[in-house]
């Protein structure tokens, strides 16, 4: 049976105790995925990490949260005071609602109900996902708009632009994977990875989709919107208490989300690495809960690693990677992916469809030459050396 | 003056504008492969040693010359080194240190010589361990110690009294007040010839 069929069975109980456990790992999940962050950048770094409060320093984000709510919740004179408390809500109500659609297993038995650990399994589950980041978007730029600052105003019109910008790449890396699975529903992408993972088949989009959510959850190294060297805190400068509490959340289970996506629509979602497909009836079924964490954390751990590896971009560089290498190189590969899969459709022979990868491999080197000689000539010409400016010099004492 | 008067001045003047500028060439971007390396070294990094040290469970000595805390010196038979002269309050360039004087009398002498230190405090809330106390010390009385451990609760118990910051009594040494060392004056005790407490310093010594 398809996660599909078995959801259309579930009991009102079964979804509501469903969308409880959803939102409790999220909540426990954020406050690991802080600890771990500390450590693992801590072990970047030759440093430790917290590791006073409890064993290995695991309640540190407990604390740091009793510590959040505890605080005074300021609301300054000059930020609109509705838009400014609805704009964190909005962002840490709208992280959560992406995971409706996420199978966390296949085909297992809850409480004697033969179900699926998925929420509800809409056919366009994917876009779903899509129009909820969307919304996300509006939690920040209201938070920097409300908030009747200027430095709160520049993140959020920083992190909304963004977000939108690699909103597109993400889409048009998703396209590749519609194409080849047939299908939008999420749970029957994970069962059309059945043979080969799309990180392998459609490995330009799962790099597109990689780099792109990055940029999607405002994640070092594309952490403008908060930069604290330039914009203190950012969107949420303003905040305090447990509004900013929300903000944080959201962007742990933002993370999450984007990383559950991302194992969904090309690791294979629950299944398991490939040679080791025997393990998937282990536990009834529930093993594939163990593989889906097991890649979800994996992703986390780039998150992280990203973040202490490399140095925050220029918000200028960052936006033209987006629109001036990541959107075209996607549409471009789309088209490839199009071709390729028509032609696969129509069943044409192996020859065709080699013969079209070759073309298309020849055309790319081409313009990869062109591009090269091009960027040669230039330098031999030389550039002319930049007329005089005139600075703005203070005037000098006047010579009698 | 009008935007017209900037044209009259010399541009040699404005100085800026003159010096040469060079362009710098473009580096060429590195391969691929070299810009992950990156990458590498802090996964590597994850399996070294870690440079913390647990401080309040594991302490390190510092450095033999760290500023720490100030401690006023005795000489050796016991009697105080500081002679009460204000010149490390007086060097002092933010005001830490309050110190007054007082005449030693044969009754009640502290310090060799004609005065001693009444009052000696040192507010740490001020103190910046810079050092130019000791440096002013005429008598070596003003040294500092390696201890850094400085944290209090309150504001009036980071005001160090003289009672605090004297150094402890040490093998041979008697409490003052006590009269000087029979047959030296505070020349050599600067000198540093009193070998320790006499006898005839202690209370009633020098009758027994």
């Amino acid at each position: 049976m398809t996660n599909a069929e078995l959801l259309a069975t579930d009991p009102g109980w079964l979804i509501a105790v469903k969308a409880l456990l959803i939102f409790a790992v999220c909540v426990v999940l954020t406050i690991m995925a802080v600890w771990g962050e500390r450590r693992i950048v801590a072990r970047m770094q030759f440093r430790v990490g917290p590791n006073r409060v409890g064993k290995f320093g695991l309640l540190q984000a407990l604390a740091d949260g009793v510590k959040l709510a505890l605080k005074e919740d300021l609301i300054p004179t000059a930020a609109d005071k509705i838009v400014f408390i609805i704009a964190p809500i909005i962002s840490a109500t709208t992280c959560f609602m992406s995971f409706a659609v996420i199978p966390f297993t296949g085909e297992v038995t809850i409480f004697g109900h033969k179900s699926a650990m998925q929420l509800s399994d809409l056919p366009v589950g994917v876009l779903y996902v899509l129009a909820i980041a969307s919304i996300g978007v509006y939690g920040i730029v209201l938070a920097g708009w409300s908030s009747g600052s200027t430095y709160p105003l520049l993140g959020g019109l920083r992190s909304s632009a963004q977000v939108i910008s690699y909103e597109v790449a993400m889409g048009l890396s998703l396209v590749a994977v519609f194409i080849y699975a047939g299908s939008m529903s999420t749970s029957e992408i994970v069962v059309a990875q059945q043979k080969w993972w799309y990180a392998v088949v459609l490995f330009p989009s799962f790099v597109i989709y990689s780099i792109s959510m990055v940029g999607e959850t405002n994640r070092a190294p594309f952490d403008l919107a908060e930069a604290e060297g330039e914009l203190v805190g950012g969107f949420h400068t303003e905040y305090s208490s447990l509004k900013f509490a929300l903000f944080f959340l959201a962007e742990y289970v933002n993370i999450i989300a984007v990383s559950s996506l991302a194992t969904t629509l090309f690791l294979g979602g629950y299944r398991a690495l490939p040679g080791l497909t025997f393990t998937e009836s282990w536990l009834g079924g529930w093993m594939g809960l163990i593989w889906f964490s097991a890649k979800v954390l994996a992703f986390f751990f780039v998150f992280v690693w990203l973040r202490g590896t490399l140095p925050r971009l220029r918000y200028d560089q960052f936006m033209q990677f987006g629109w001036k290498v990541l959107i075209p190189v996607s549409l471009l590969w789309i088209m490839i992916v199009a071709t390729l899969r028509v032609l696969s459709l129509k069943s044409a022979s192996r020859p065709v469809v080699m013969a079209f990868a070759g073309g298309v491999v020849v055309i790319i080197m081409v313009i990869n030459i062109i591009y090269d000689r091009s960027q040669q000539r230039k330098a031999r010409v030389g550039i002319e050396p930049d007329a005089p400016t005139s600075f703005a010099v203070p005037r000098l004492p006047e010579v009698k | 003056m009008s935007e017209n008067s900037m044209e009259h001045i010399n541009k040699k003047e404005i100085g800026i504008n003159n010096v040469p500028t060079e362009k710098l060439p473009d580096l060429p971007p590195k391969p691929f492969l070299t810009q992950l390396q990156g990458f590498w070294v802090t996964f590597s990094a994850m399996f070294k040693k870690v440079n913390t040290v647990q401080y309040p469970e594991v302490k390190e000595p510092t450095a033999p010359r760290f500023h720490g805390r100030h401690q006023l010196n005795r000489h050796p038979d016991g009697l105080e080194k500081c002679i009460g002269c204000e010149l490390c309050a007086w060097a002092c360039p933010a005001d830490a240190i309050l110190v007054e004087g007082a005449d030693n009398t044969d009754e009640h002498r502290m310090s060799p010589g004609e005065r001693y230190g009444e009052v000696y405090q040192i507010n740490y809330l001020r103190c910046i361990f810079c050092g130019l106390c000791i440096e002013a010390c005429p008598t070596r009385a003003l040294t500092m110690t390696n201890e850094y451990e400085l944290a209090d609760e309150t504001r009036g118990k980071l005001i160090f009294e003289k009672a605090d910051l004297l150094a402890p009594l040490r093998q041979g040494m008697l409490m003052p007040p006590h009269p000087m060392y029979p047959d030296m004056d505070d020349t050599n005790y600067y000198k540093g010839e009193v070998p320790g407490a006499h006898p005839s310093q202690s209370p009633g010594g020098g009758n027994a």
